[in-house]
This record gives C-alpha cells, structure tokens and sequence, in this order.
C-alpha cells in the first residue's frame, strides 16, 4: 500500500476516530463469535466494553491485536485498515493490547518484561519511560530483579499494563483488568487506570465491573451474544434501568 | 579392579566425548524448549554437516577447524531458512504437524545423502587426528580437548546470547508465553525460525569438532541424537544447563561401562540411566516441576 503523505493524513486523522471498528464479525472455525459489532473510540475517550461471560469480548480484543483474523468487516485505526495485519504490526502501530489472564513472561525478571513491551515500539525511550513506568508502579520497581511468575495476581496486573505503556499505545486496549483482584485492588486498579488515562491516553476497558468501569469511562458500549445491544455516555448508561436490571440484579 | 590411571584415563575420556555429546543435545534441548516439538531431522542435519565438513575437506583440503565458522554460520542460515520456508508455513501452527514434517525432512536429507554418497563409511585423513597432548602424565587426545574447550565457549555464547541480548530475552520469551510475546510485537515466526537456526549451528560446531576423529555415513547422525534424546530428558526437557551437565555424565557412564562392560557394550549405561531418570525423576535435573 502507498504511505500517505503528512499533508493527507492530518485531515483524515481530525475525520476519523482512532478507532473504528465496522460490521466486525469474527470467531474460531464454525459459529462466528462477533456477529457484527461496530464501535469507536476518539483520541483520549476511556471508552468501556461490558458484558458478561462469553459474549465476545476477549474474542473482541484478540480481533483487534491480529490474534484472530476478522472473517468479514473492518478495523480501521488512524486512519488506516489493520484488520489483514500480523499482531507485531499493529503493536507497531500503537495499539497494545494488554490481554485477560496477563500473560506476563514468568521466567523473566520484572525488568526484562517491562523491556521487551519496548521490544517493537518505544525502543529508544525505554529507559526514561521505564522510570516512568516505576514512578506509577513503586511495587515493580522493589521486584525488578524477581522473576514476574514470583509476584502476586495484582502486580502481575500492573506489571501486564506496565509492559504495554512501554510500547508508548496510542489506545492501550485493556481486557479485563481487575479480574481476580481482592475488592480493595479492584478499587486500587481502577484508580492507577483513571492516572494512565489522565495525560490523553485513549483506553478501551473491557470489563465485567459495570459500576467501575461505567464511573471511569466517558462512553461505553454493552455487548452480548457477539452484537452491541446498547450504547451510549457512560453516565446515561449507568442511570438506565434496563442496563441496572440485566447486569445488577436490581 | 583397574588402576586409577586407568580410571581417570576413562573418566577424562568419558567427559571429552561428553562435551560433543552435550552440544548435540543443547541444540535439541534449545529447539525444544521454544518450539515445544523434538526436531525428527536433528540427526539428519548433523549427518549433512559432517558430510559438509568430509566434502570440504575430501575437494578442496580445507581442515574442518577452519570449516568450523563459515558452516556454523551456513548451517544457521540453513535451519532459519527450513523453519521460515518450510517448517513453518506447512505446520499451519499445529505442533503435531512440525513433528511430522520433521521427521519428513529427515527422510528426505537422508535418502539425498544416500543417493549422492551410497551408504559407505568415510572418514577424513588430519595429520594430527593422533596427536596427543600431555597433562599431568595424562596423554590426552588433542582432537578431544579442543572439543572440549570450542563446546565449552559455544555454551557460554549461547547462554550469554539468551541471557543478554535483546532476541535472546525475545527468544526465552516466546519459550514460556507465546501470546504475551505476540502482544509485546516479537515476530514468532522470526524467533522460531532464529531458535531452528541456532539448533543447526549448533550442529555444524559439532560436525566441525567429530570429523577429525570420526567417520560419516549417512544414518550416523542418528545414533548421535538418541544419546542426545537421553541427555535431554536426563538434563531436563528445554533446559540448557541440564544438556551440558546431562551430556558430561552420558559421556563418562558410556565411557565407564564401556571399561566394565567392553566397548560394544558401552551405550547399554546410557540407556539404563535414561529408564532410571524415567522412573525416579521424569522431569530430569534441572526440569521445571509439573
């Protein structure tokens, strides 16, 4: 494909969200899991995906960082089709996905890890962003020299998120965060993501916690059985009685 | 009983063949480890590298110490070629399916080496395939030693390589976490292909180091890697230190009942150690515990 020269690009970027995810329908072999989602996000939107167990929303994310390859509809982020690309060229790209369950390295150190998330993007500021990363997670700083399978659930959380902020994202796609946390780093992870997010930092949560992620974002969408069903501001989300009674039990 | 001389005369000899040995199966134990498959053509691609040292030396007179670089560094392009080229695409990301078409490669290598070279038994004429050197009243075998001492390099630039440089920490990455790896934007393909190549080199280093003192045929990789096959399990599935300890010990047992036992007896050690470590300690020395 022809790079687009600087003076093309500009306006087509003030056009486009991000973001834009059109009629993505994708799966594993037979029944397709997305059966047509459409979403968006713009620059610096902390956009949330709810829904519960097994309504595509991991499949959503993979879709999107090239693990799995959409059967039909587009993902177009900055303006440009990434949904034929390979998973190292859209992390190239800036959007870093950091995935459910974590995935950390465990046999290697807090320090390595946090390394190779720079290991595509990034590469020549990894030193001041790893500061940087440090100065948000004080706790993987004390274990930069443990083995990352050594650390507990909730710093191996941070340490996941830590690992992609070193790719500089430009939307940092996080899937489930606070899953199998203790209430009390439930609470704390929200927090440390609202501090991610507070310089501009486009994010799309991917949750279950409705409450949270409903208090942090600015829009959100609700998906189940693989399709949107409802989407719109957070806080007009978070006052519907129909979201309230499918997901609170109110 | 036999004289100590004689005792330590074997052991020696035990850890020189060892180091070979070792090398063999750090290559193994290294593809292994990241690919998560046992490389069927291992075998077949260290027959090909001694045929790659004999031809050199049997055409053109080059000594295989001097062969030992420029094919190592053929030998790597070799094996990340067959991984990217070859392996790779045909598996379609199966593991069954690498097996498979490992163990078709090896056919393939083979019948080729059979066809172009018949199945007689070469060996390469070096002046100082005889040579010895004189340790402490030990008259130890000169080709040996230095296959001691390149094996002993090669490990620790390996092992330095992995633990340092940036496709090394790549490389243990993808070894123990494919997706996360994925997700940090390290091509797999790219380090799969790196890991195949570096078991190749490992190879040709061998081939390099045998060729003085061995001799070639077309199947003679294979007993090789079934020694090598022990020696991983004893040194633990993927593990690098457990392949140079491993292939230390297999060479001394095979050395020492070798002695008892007479030398065309000499591997039935390797094999009792390999039911052993089977029964008492299947996830070998330094194996993680399932």
């Amino acid at each position: 494909m022809a790079r687009r020269s600087a003076w093309v690009r500009a306006p087509l970027a003030m056009l486009e969200p991000l973001l834009a995810v059109r009629d993505l329908v994708a799966g594993y072999g037979g029944a397709p899991v997305l059966r047509g989602v459409s979403l968006s996000v713009a620059e610096g939107e902390i956009v949330a995906v709810l829904g519960t167990n097994g309504v595509g929303k991991t499949t959503l994310n993979r879709t999107l960082s090239g693990l799995v390859r959409a059967s039909s509809g587009t993902i177009r982020f900055l303006g440009e089709r990434i949904d034929r690309l390979a998973p190292c060229d859209i992390v190239r790209r800036g959007l870093i996905h950091v995935p459910e369950g974590r995935r950390i390295f465990p046999n290697l150190s807090v320090r390595e890890n946090l390394l190779l998330g720079a290991y595509a993007r990034g590469r020549q500021r990894r030193a001041a962003n790893l500061d940087r990363i440090f100065a948000i997670f004080p706790r993987l700083a004390e274990r930069s020299r443990q083995f990352a399978g050594t650390l507990s659930g909730g710093e191996q959380q941070m340490l996941a998120i830590g690992r992609g902020l070193m790719a500089e994202p430009r939307l940092l796609v996080l899937d489930e965060p606070s899953l199998g946390l203790s209430p009390l780093l439930v609470e704390e992870m929200f927090g440390l993501i609202a501090r991610i997010a507070a310089d501009g930092l486009a994010v799309l949560l991917v949750e279950q916690n409705v409450v949270q992620s409903l208090a942090l974002a600015t829009r959100a969408y609700v998906l189940e059985n693989g399709t949107v069903v409802m989407e719109g501001p957070a806080g007009a989300l978070a006052a519907d009685p129909a979201l309230a009674s499918a997901y609170l039990g109110l | 009983m036999q004289s100590p001389e004689i005792l330590l005369a074997a052991l020696l000899n035990g850890v020189m063949t060892g180091a070979i040995y070792a090398l063999i199966a750090v290559g193994l134990t290294l593809v292994y480890g990241v690919l998560h498959i046992i490389n069927f053509a291992h075998g077949a691609i260290l027959t090909a590298a001694m045929f790659a040292v004999y031809v050199l030396h049997a055409a053109w007179g080059v000594d295989p110490y001097l062969a030992l670089l420029p094919l190592t560094v053929c030998f790597f392009v070799l094996g990340y070629a067959v991984q990217r080229l070859i392996i790779g695409p045909a598996s379609h990301g199966d593991d069954g399916n690498i097996l498979l078409i490992t163990l078709g490669l090896a056919i393939i290598i083979e019948n080729a080496l059979l066809a172009v070279f018949r199945s007689d038994t070469r060996s390469i004429d070096v002046a100082y395939a005889f040579s010895v050197v004189e340790v402490g009243g030990l008259f130890l075998s000169l080709p040996r030693v230095l296959a001691v001492a390149v094996v002993l390099a090669v490990v620790v630039l390996l092992w330095l390589f992995l633990a340092r440089s940036r496709t090394g920490a790549a490389i243990r990455a993808v070894a123990k976490e494919k997706m996360g790896a994925e997700l940090c934007g390290i091509d797999v393909a790219r380090i799969y292909a790196v890991t195949f190549g570096l078991g190749a080199a490992c190879l040709a280093v061998a081939a390099s180091l045998l060729m003085p003192t061995y001799l070639v045929n077309p199947r003679v990789g294979n007993a090789f890697v079934l020694v090598a096959f022990t020696i991983v399990v004893l040194g633990g599935m993927g593990s690098i230190p457990g392949a140079l300890l491993g292939g230390l010990v297999i060479g001394v047992v095979e050395s020492f009942s070798g002695l008892f036992m007479g030398e065309s007896l000499g591997q039935i050690g390797i094999f009792l150690i390999f039911i052993l470590v089977l029964l008492v300690r299947p996830t070998g020395l330094f194996g993680a515990k399932a």
